[in-house]
């Protein structure tokens, strides 16, 4: 395989593996070592990939993995997200809360939710893959995932009403 | 769009039993201009996903591994150098064969060289008088300080 049938191959799924690396990692820049990262594992396997049914189903699998092993590294050596390590957070979230910036409140949302569960909201809702392609990237069974993904929509749902009710509900 | 489909397709959703084609639905109503207040929550939601999927990459990954690009270019580096100092060195020695003729009796190349140097000296003499204003200049300068 020379370099423009690879860049055929790769390029259709090409800013899927960028989307699901920035879904694990957050930062722009962490995803696009990722995606670079991933790419160039492909490119070394070159001759084995015409043997893979699914290039793309492979290279989301490798994004996964590589995205959760990078999280993993990360997590030993820096400081864990707790809430108290913020203190001004109940303003920004008054402030926030004023911006009314609803897109940005669902992304906030999404990227709380466990690892397993912002993986399969982004391959379904956002890429919209079929149950039985992310079975094959996530190596887990349908229902397993269906549990899942109704877990993830549900609670995007209820915090997206704490959000929409704040101020108004009684706590 | 009935209302009542889409409670059933959103519930369906929330359960993971929708198709694409039922989400599609789905992000097709929350995208349109009327939706109803009651499900207006939701818009956000949808409305995100969408956007999320439009999102792309925007450096451009570099595919060409660079191990297979640096002996290219160091072969190129070495090619350049080597042709350099070749030309270099050709060059300097064409210099320095340039023949200008040579004398073949001994007796007329004294004679050649003596002349040569004569021409040389005389044109090294020229001028010496206008230096020799500067002694004039020491007499003086000895007279007033009167040294040693």
């Amino acid at each position: 395989m020379n370099q423009i049938e690879f860049l055929q191959l790769t390029s259709p799924f090409k800013d899927k593996v960028f989307r699901l690396a920035k879904r694990l990692l957050v930062s722009t820049e962490e995803a696009e070592d990722a995606t670079q990262e991933v790419l160039v594992k492909l490119w070394s396997k070159n001759e084995s990939l015409v043997e893979f049914n699914s290039v793309e189903a492979f290279a989301m699998t490798m994004t996964k993995n590589y995205c959760l092993d990078q999280l993993k590294s990360k997590r030993v050596q820096n400081l864990k997200m707790v809430d108290n390590n913020f203190t001004d957070n109940s303003d920004c979230l008054v402030k926030k809360l004023e911006d009314g910036d609803s897109l940005n409140w669902v992304e906030k949302i999404i990227n709380q939710l466990p690892e397993q569960q912002r993986l399969i909201i982004q391959m379904r809702d956002i890429e919209q893959y079929e149950f039985s392609e992310i079975a094959i990237i996530m190596q887990m069974n349908e229902t397993a995932i269906r549990v899942a993904l109704s877990r993830a929509r549900k609670s995007i749902r209820e915090c997206m009403t704490k959000i929409e009710n704040y101020g108004i509900e009684k706590y | 769009m009935e209302l009542k489909n889409i409670e059933i397709l959103l519930k369906k959703y929330f359960d993971s039993e929708t198709s694409i084609s039922e989400e599609n639905e789905l992000r097709k109503y929350f995208s349109s201009a009327d939706v109803l207040p009651h499900l207006k929550q939701y818009q956000p939601m949808f409305g995100y996903f969408i956007d999320a999927a439009a999102q792309k990459m925007e450096s451009k990954v570099p595919v060409k591994s660079k191990i297979v690009q640096l002996p290219w270019f160091s072969i190129a580096a070495s090619i350049a150098v080597l042709v350099g100092v070749v030309s270099y060195v050709e060059f300097r020695d064409e210099a320095v064969n340039t023949d200008l003729g040579t004398y073949d009796n001994p007796e007329v190349a004294l004679v050649e060289t003596q002349r040569a140097l004569a021409m040389l000296s005389n044109h090294v003499n020229t001028g010496i008088e206008s230096v020799m204003y500067i002694k004039e200049y020491k007499k003086s300068k000895n007279l007033i300080f009167k040294q040693q």
